[in-house]
């Protein structure tokens, strides 16, 4: 059995195609694509094509509505820092409390410079409160920021009514749809979303390659200053190779797009019902809300997410969680915390993301090895007592100081 | 993942006395699960003798908790409750060939439960700890006492160092005043330092401290602050603090201090910070 990669929300394996398309701009068509001459010439087409292949996937209505960052998160930065720079006295930003820290750690920074930073609430499921988030628009607002998304949960974010509500209070409407390109239908010319970021390893793209989408007519700040690369929106010479094999990426993205919904999420479902009913006391992590079809988010009950991923590691299976002990944080993800899962539950979490690459032997394997790793763990924990969670109320109940 | 040693790995996948042992009469509980990590220590004592004749563990936890507990078992076993009350974290994780920094608080634990259970055994109340001091952090429940002994058995300086070791300040962050105040309470107890201040300040050690002078207020200004510790003929010790301890930056601050160096001193010293030494080390 060859290793099983179920950490594709973290990055996906290189396209082969992908690779053929890059290969080129590694060796021969090394010209810069701002030069004048021969050399610059492939490169400065190879620049253009892509735009087209990820304006295509996004649905965008112009190829100029993309420029080419580094990575996702310095195309969010961009547009948060660029909405504040645009618009110097609305000194508020919306925002959620499950974002990914690309986006809450500038807004921290925001707020240590004065801003007033809304972080709209999310449930038990994952869901968020569009009450409050109503509530917190004004013209005070000069953005509001919302992943499509969640990486760690997959529940995606109902972000076209939410970029519309905006609007109507004349807010601009940032979208971190990393976890969702390639993984659903996006069509941006269809809503009001002004401004969207993704990343180019999260479809089977090269890392190291980002994209910004800036509706036509949205007031723009740049955050890399000093080049007229990406008509003066984005200073640098631009990553052709990365570019490149972005575009790719995008364009066998858009074709594989229907697969998502009827192989992918059928193997993942299969995943899921087949952990839930072998194994007592699991827990799916927003599983009642519209997910990304790649991706299921499984809490153990009363063992810890890193023990649960070594074993799995040991068995050749990737995957990930929202331990705290894989981190470095000593608490479980903020995702976690912010839907309220319980402690017994938060600790032991761990999400699988499938590709396209994904097969159903693959699936299956996971499903024969998982149940006796957990019943290992459980047998070794003092919450656990032969096949149920020991009661604080049992006699010799395991009840440390400060428990 | 980790870079767990082999020996870690093997204590997780194999761990030794993961047992309820039946006939206990000393038991120590640690941890807890709102902390993701937790611990019971079961020990078989002669009360004769005062010998662990069998001791066995229940960990909820990583993999170095769970690596630490089968350690701990391993080294108490046949040792008299005196002998094993003088086991110290480092030694449970130098058994284990090491443990990660950020986890070194998996050792700890393994020695707070045996202390928990031999103040059992002893028919002392497990909260006499807390008599040495006030309850610290709230959301891992360390108390002052705990603090104390993982500062002086660790060498500890930094908050970082702190957090790593007793996960005090890891949750919410709210008490990293409380313990940035315990450890300087500590350190200044501590002869140690006295001792490296008693360094007789040659001028080279002059030339180095007015460096370091210039540059603390705009490291003071983004909220971190630098210490000297230390002057050798080729190396300089500082100690990092504030916003500085654990900042991402760190090595651009040290590179920045070594660029002045070489600008006043006309040579190469070569700078590190207390903790990037204890890192090394550690891992």
């Amino acid at each position: 059995m060859k290793p099983v990669y179920l950490d594709n929300n973290a990055t996906t394996r290189i396209d082969p195609m992908v690779l053929e398309a890059m290969m080129p701009f590694l060796s021969e068509h090394y010209g810069n694509p701002s030069s004048i001459h021969d050399f610059g010439r492939p490169a400065g087409i190879a620049l253009e094509r892509a735009r087209e292949q990820v304006a295509s996937l996004l649905g965008a209505r112009h190829d100029s509505e993309i420029i080419f960052t580094s990575c996702a998160t310095e195309a969010t930065s961009t547009a948060i820092l660029s909405a504040a720079e645009a618009y110097p006295e609305r000194r508020e930003i919306i925002t959620t409390v499950v974002e990914h820290p690309a986006t809450l750690q500038v807004c921290e920074r925001l707020e240590r410079q004065g801003y007033v930073i809304h972080r709209v609430p999310v449930n038990g499921e994952g869901a968020l409160d569009l009450g409050i988030y109503r509530a917190a628009l004004s013209d005070k607002v000069a953005l509001a920021t919302v992943m499509w998304a969640n990486n760690e949960t997959g529940v995606i974010n109902p972000v076209r009514e939410m970029a519309e509500l905006a609007h109507q209070a004349g807010v601009l409407f940032h979208c971190d749809g990393v976890q969702a390109v390639g993984k659903i239908p996006v069509s941006l010319a269809d809503t009001e979303i002004d401004m969207l970021s993704c990343s180019g390893h999260k479809f089977h793209g090269p890392k190291g390659v980002g994209a910004l989408y800036v509706r036509r007519g949205t007031r723009f700040r740049p955050l890399l200053r000093g080049g007229h690369q990406e008509r003066g929106r984005r200073a640098g010479t631009e990553n052709i190779a990365g570019i490149v094999g972005m575009g790719a990426a995008a364009e066998l993205a858009d074709i594989h797009l229907p697969l998502m919904a009827a192989q992918i999420a059928v193997l993942r479902d299969r995943l899921q019902h087949s952990i839930t009913s072998a194994i007592p006391y699991t827990l799916v992590m927003g599983g009642t809300q519209p997910r990304t079809p790649n991706t299921v988010n499984i809490a153990f009950e009363y063992i810890e997410g890193e023990a649960i991923l070594l074993l799995l590691n040991h068995c050749r299976i990737a995957a990930s969680s929202g331990s705290a002990c894989t981190s470095g944080s000593l608490e479980p993800s903020h995702v976690m915390r912010a839907m309220g899962i319980p402690y017994t539950a938060a600790h032991g979490t761990i999400r699988f993301s499938l590709s396209r690459y994904t097969r159903e032997k693959e699936i299956e394997y996971v499903i024969e090895q998982l149940p006796p790793m957990i019943a290992r763990l459980r047998a070794l924990s003092p919450y656990w007592q032969g096949d149920h969670p020991m009661m604080a109320a049992d006699a010799g109940g395991f009840v440390p100081p400060y428990g | 993942m980790w870079n767990y040693s082999e020996k870690v790995k093997d204590h997780f996948f194999h761990p030794r006395n993961a047992k309820v042992v039946e006939q206990a009469n000393a038991i120590g509980d640690v941890g807890s699960i709102s902390c993701g990590d937790a611990l019971r220590l079961m020990l078989r004592v002669d009360p004769a003798t005062e010998i662990i004749e069998e001791a066995g563990f229940q960990t909820f936890g990583c993999g170095s908790a769970i690596a630490s507990s089968s350690a701990l078992t391993e080294l108490i076993i046949g040792r008299t409750l005196t002998e094993a009350s003088q086991l110290t974290n480092k030694q449970i994780a130098d058994y284990l060939d090491g443990l990660p920094p950020e986890k070194m608080h998996c050792s700890v634990m393994g020695q707070e439960a045996l202390r928990a259970a031999i103040a059992q055994f002893r028919g002392e109340a497990p909260e006499a700890d807390h008599e040495e001091g006030a309850l610290i952090c709230k959301c891992f429940g360390v108390d002052e006492g705990h603090i104390r002994r993982a500062v002086l058995q660790n060498n500890l300086t930094t908050l970082e160092d702190v957090i790593n070791y007793t996960k005090a300040g890891g949750g919410c962050t709210s008490c990293h005043e409380k313990i940035e105040q315990t450890l300087g309470e500590i350190l200044s107890q501590q002869p140690v330092v006295a001792k490296a201040a008693e360094k007789p300040r040659d001028e080279n050690w002059l030339a180095v401290e007015e460096v370091i002078a210039g540059l603390r207020p705009h490291i003071q200004a983004d909220g971190g602050d630098m210490r000297l510790l230390d002057v050798t003929e080729k190396q300089v010790t500082v100690s990092l603090s504030g916003s500085c301890s654990g900042c991402m930056m760190t090595d651009m601050t040290l590179a920045w201090l070594q660029q002045k160096l070489i600008e006043r001193l006309g040579r190469f010293m070569h700078v590190v910070s207390d903790t990037a030494t204890t890192s090394t080390s550690a891992v």
